[in-house]
């Protein structure tokens, strides 16, 4: 990211070398001070773009980058309607605080959902639109001829009949005195220039060469350097603990207990403080889950699947007389366990705190969560908060759920007046306060007719609601959290159950075990996906029919549901012989307002199981980067099929069992098959890319191997079963 | 006092042998492009060169280290990103959060050192970094186009 615009917030930290002589410097984030604020002449044109004299374009960018692409989409879009010369476009995140004090000008800064581009398109497409209007505006009146006459191209306004030309860097000045037009038409995307274009990423280059600047990465002056350790079983607390063993270690500063479970040790150095922290003498009391394990957790859910206090989410006709009058029922139970976001980049944030000033700096999916937070813990009010975003080392919901690392810091951060403090989770901790991907269990029951027709469907889930632990206001007494039902929906924008049946029923039982949950890339659709896609083909083989041709039937009435499906399996070759000794399997959904679809190409060697191909389909409506959009999808399938195979966190004591990569598994290079993307943007909506394909990953590889072995998969994940 | 040749430059560091080269790296050397991912050498996020070998320095305690071993991090790689596989990463827009990249790179780099043509083999052997975002195909690919642009130079 470049900083040109807020230079004055920033300052050059050199750091000297001990012996050598060598020195480096980067920038950071410098806050903002009164001074600052009153007399800041920064040369913006609106709330969203900026113009130097130089012609240099900046585009404000409020949602986070954390590997997704949002960051160089979100600019191509509005550079697109500003009619500027791409190559001099640079990016700056504006702060929380600064949105607060012109009242939330730049909207949501929430990056989760899949929204970075969809919930944001239209408005920031009409701030590079009317900046475009009044550059013109101004080199019209420069000229003293009507605007209408004059037009904008390239970073270079032009007035047609006098064939007057000037750049929008010398007009700058004017054009932010202009009176923002009334009335913006936007472009119509078929004639986009700039958006829907495969432009590289605007962050690649610092990242090749270590000069990108994530959270971790942040030095202030006079920085200390803080590790925690919250109880590790969840509901427990800090009964006791031995400063006095550790105060002599090497550059220890102080033990600090943060809350009630949580203890720190603060150093110079994070190493030092870690150090400390791992001989630091604790007594925990574990509190009421002691006993509470994986088993216990899926009997919880067992019993809910015949419950009778349910949730009815999605309900057409009356699937349960339908069940009742029919002959055959085909019956089926999943589940699907708790899962780590496992960020490469663990948790941290530093946080410096005065009597009358918090700031924190925060590698977050949600700038005005961290800010809410600072205020929160520092007990200042919120205009005495402010919050700089870093670049983040992946985020996959985990740096959208919680704020706990925020908090932490600031509470140290409180310490030690006017001095600057990081705190870092050690893997350990990371993996084991998580905020998990929830744990459910699903029964679906089904009757078909003899023509292979569905004629009713039931699909209890059991199991946890990340709403109820994350918004339990919106949750409310009636137990029901609609994001429980993504995929499911009868009808909608956002995720569309894609099967017409004339008696179906989607219902929620809500158990909520003591392990706190959390929005994980893709959500509760990745489950969904699996236990609808899987059943699907578990009815397509009852009914002795091809999973194509069966599903086929059943979404004559979803064509954009199937336009994906037929898309993959036309390009897998699903009508022609697969390979000898390989196995396909199929699987669509919808969700995040994008149709998806997978076709896997799979085979089974000793027990071994080697997916050699995937091709996928979305159709996002509109693609503002279709290279953008592949690498989404491809990346999808590492983060959906290292679920698939070894997402699993065991739950024993009350606590996680995985603490590191050695046990919570991971796919790597060797395991990755070929991903073809097919990106068939159908138009007239706007879906998300980041997430949805990442649902269909594991039904299609599933099915596959039901094609290859006959057995079905019902319990995730997959390194649990004995392929042999 | 611990003395360490870090991208060519000498240096006395101050610090318990003890510590692992990755901290030294970020908190004594300022260093931070080399990444902190588990601590336990398996996600390879913290890898750099030593003699040429890539290594995992989050479990390598500084004591076991000389003056006379070539330390190389990825801001010692190249001066200004034109390493073959920084500009084959470039080519291909490789990286998505990118946290994990150095150590891609640093490893690829090692790896065509000692094996300018890697088949997809050695490069399953070994590239075993992780990554959550899902580059590994276009780390493959990326391996590929520097050892092609590696033998093209060799030609010319």
């Amino acid at each position: 990211m470049n900083v040109t615009t807020l230079s004055r917030r920033n300052f050059l930290i050199g750091t000297a070398a001990t012996a050598g002589g060598f020195s480096l410097g980067f920038h950071v984030p410098f806050p903002a001070n009164a001074q600052d604020a009153a007399s800041d002449v920064m040369p913006e044109i609106n709330a969203w773009v900026e113009i130097h004299p130089d012609d240099t374009v900046v585009i404000r960018i409020v949602r986070s980058e954390m590997g997704q692409g949002t960051l160089t989409g979100l600019a191509q879009l509005v550079a697109e309607e500003l009619e500027c010369d791409w190559s001099k476009v640079t990016t700056v995140y504006p702060t929380p605080g600064e949105s607060l004090r012109r009242d939330r000008v730049w909207g949501s800064f929430s990056t989760s959902g899949s929204r970075g581009i969809r919930g944001s398109h239209e408005y920031v497409r009409q701030g590079g639109a009317t900046a475009r209007e009044m550059l013109i505006a101004a080199a019209a009146s420069v000229w003293n001829v009507p605007a209408s006459e004059c037009s904008a191209a390239n970073s270079i306004i032009t007035h047609g009949a006098s064939g007057r030309t000037e750049r929008y860097g010398a007009v700058a000045t004017l054009a932010a005195q202009m009176p923002p037009p009334g009335n913006i038409v936007l472009k119509d995307p078929k004639d986009w220039k700039i958006a829907g274009k495969s432009l590289p990423r605007l962050d690649t280059a610092d990242k090749l060469t270590g000069k990108q600047i994530y959270g971790i990465d942040l030095m202030l002056p006079e920085m200390l350097n803080a590790a925690v350790k919250e109880c590790p079983v969840f509901g427990g607390k800090l009964k006791s603990f031995d400063a006095a063993a550790v105060s002599a270690m090497p550059g220890v500063r102080k033990v600090v207990q943060i809350d009630e479970a949580t203890v720190s040790v603060v150093a110079d150095t994070w190493w030092q403080a870690q150090s400390a922290l791992n001989t630091l003498p604790v007594v925990w009391d574990d509190g009421p889950n002691i006993a509470v394990t994986s088993a216990s957790i899926a009997e919880m859910l067992a019993e809910g699947l015949d419950a009778t206090d349910a949730f009815a989410g999605t309900v057409i006709g009356d699937a349960q007389a339908a069940l009742e009058g029919a002959a055959d029922v085909v019956t089926a139970t999943y589940s699907y366990p708790y899962q780590a976001h496992a960020t490469m980049e663990p948790m941290n944030a530093t946080a410096r705190y005065s009597q009358d000033k918090c700031e924190v700096w925060v590698p977050t999916q949600n700038g005005e969560a961290s800010l809410v937070e600072t205020a929160k813990a520092s007990g200042l009010p919120i205009e005495q908060c402010e919050v700089y975003k870093l670049h983040l080392g992946g985020g996959f919901g985990r740096r959208g759920s919680r704020e706990d690392y925020v908090r932490q810091a600031v509470i140290l951060a409180k310490e030690y007046p006017g001095t600057p403090v990081k705190v870092i989770w050690s893997r350990e901790e990371d993996m084991l306060h998580g905020a998990y991907h929830p744990t459910t269990q699903c029964r679906l029951r089904a009757a078909l007719d003899a023509e292979g027709n569905i004629t009713a469907f039931h699909m209890r889930l059991s199991g946890q609601s990340i709403l109820s632990s994350l918004r339990p206001e919106v949750v409310g007494e009636r137990g029901h959290d609609p994001v429980v039902f993504q995929g499911l929906n009868d009808g909608g924008s956002d995720g569309a159950f894609g099967y017409t049946v004339a008696n179906l029923s989607i219902d929620h039982a809500m158990r909520n075990p003591p392990v706190p949950p959390g929005f994980w890339r893709g959500v509760n659709l990745n489950q969904n996906a699996i236990y609808v896609e899987c059943f699907m083909d578990e009815l397509a083989h009852a009914a002795g029919m091809d999973p194509l041709h069966f599903r086929r039937k059943l979404m004559a009435n979803h064509p954009k549901h199937l336009a994906v499906l037929e898309a993959v399996a036309e390009r897998i070759g699903w009508e022609t012989p697969a390979p000898s000794g390989v196995y396909r399997g199929l699987a669509q959904i919808m969700g995040f307002a994008s149709y998806v679809a997978a076709a896997a190409e799979i085979s089974i060697v000793d027990g071994q199981l080697k997916i050699h191909r995937i091709v996928a389909a979305t159709d996002p409506g509109h693609i503002v980067n279709p290279a953008q959009a592949e690498r989404q999808v491809e990346g999808s399938f590492v983060y959906g099929l290292s679920a698939c195979l070894y997402g699993e966190c065991t739950i024993s004591g009350g606590r996680v069992e995985q603490e590191n990569f050695d046990t919570y598994e991971v796919m790597r290079m060797e395991q990755m098959p070929e991903v073809e993307a097919i990106i068939m943007p159908s138009g007239g909506f706007w879906g998300g890319v980041g997430e949805p394909t990442i649902a269909v990953a594991g039904p299609a590889v599933l099915n596959a191997i039901f094609a290859a072995t006959g057995r079905r998969i019902r319990q995730l994940p997959l390194k649990n079963s004995n392929l042999a | 006092m611990i003395q360490l040749n870090i991208n060519g430059v000498a240096r006395d560091i101050d610090v318990d042998p003890e510590t692992p080269l990755l901290w030294v790296l970020r908190e004594q050397a300022g260093l931070t492009g080399t990444k902190f991912g588990c601590g336990i050498a398996v996600c390879g996020a913290c890898t750099v060169q030593i003699d040429g070998v890539a290594a995992r320095s989050c479990v390598m305690p500084v004591s076991a280290l000389d003056a006379t071993q070539r330390i190389v991090t990825i801001e010692g790689l190249s001066t200004d990103g034109g390493h073959p596989v920084q500009q084959a990463w470039l080519a291909l827009d490789v990286p998505q959060c990118g946290y994990c990249q150095a150590g891609m790179i640093m490893a690829a780099a090692a790896l065509l050192e000692t094996n300018p043509n890697p088949t997809d083999d050695d490069i399953n052997a070994e590239i075993t970094n992780i990554c959550r975002c899902g580059t590994y195909n276009r780390v493959r690919a990326a391996i590929k186009l520097a050892a092609a642009n590696g033998s093209e130079t060799n030609k010319g």
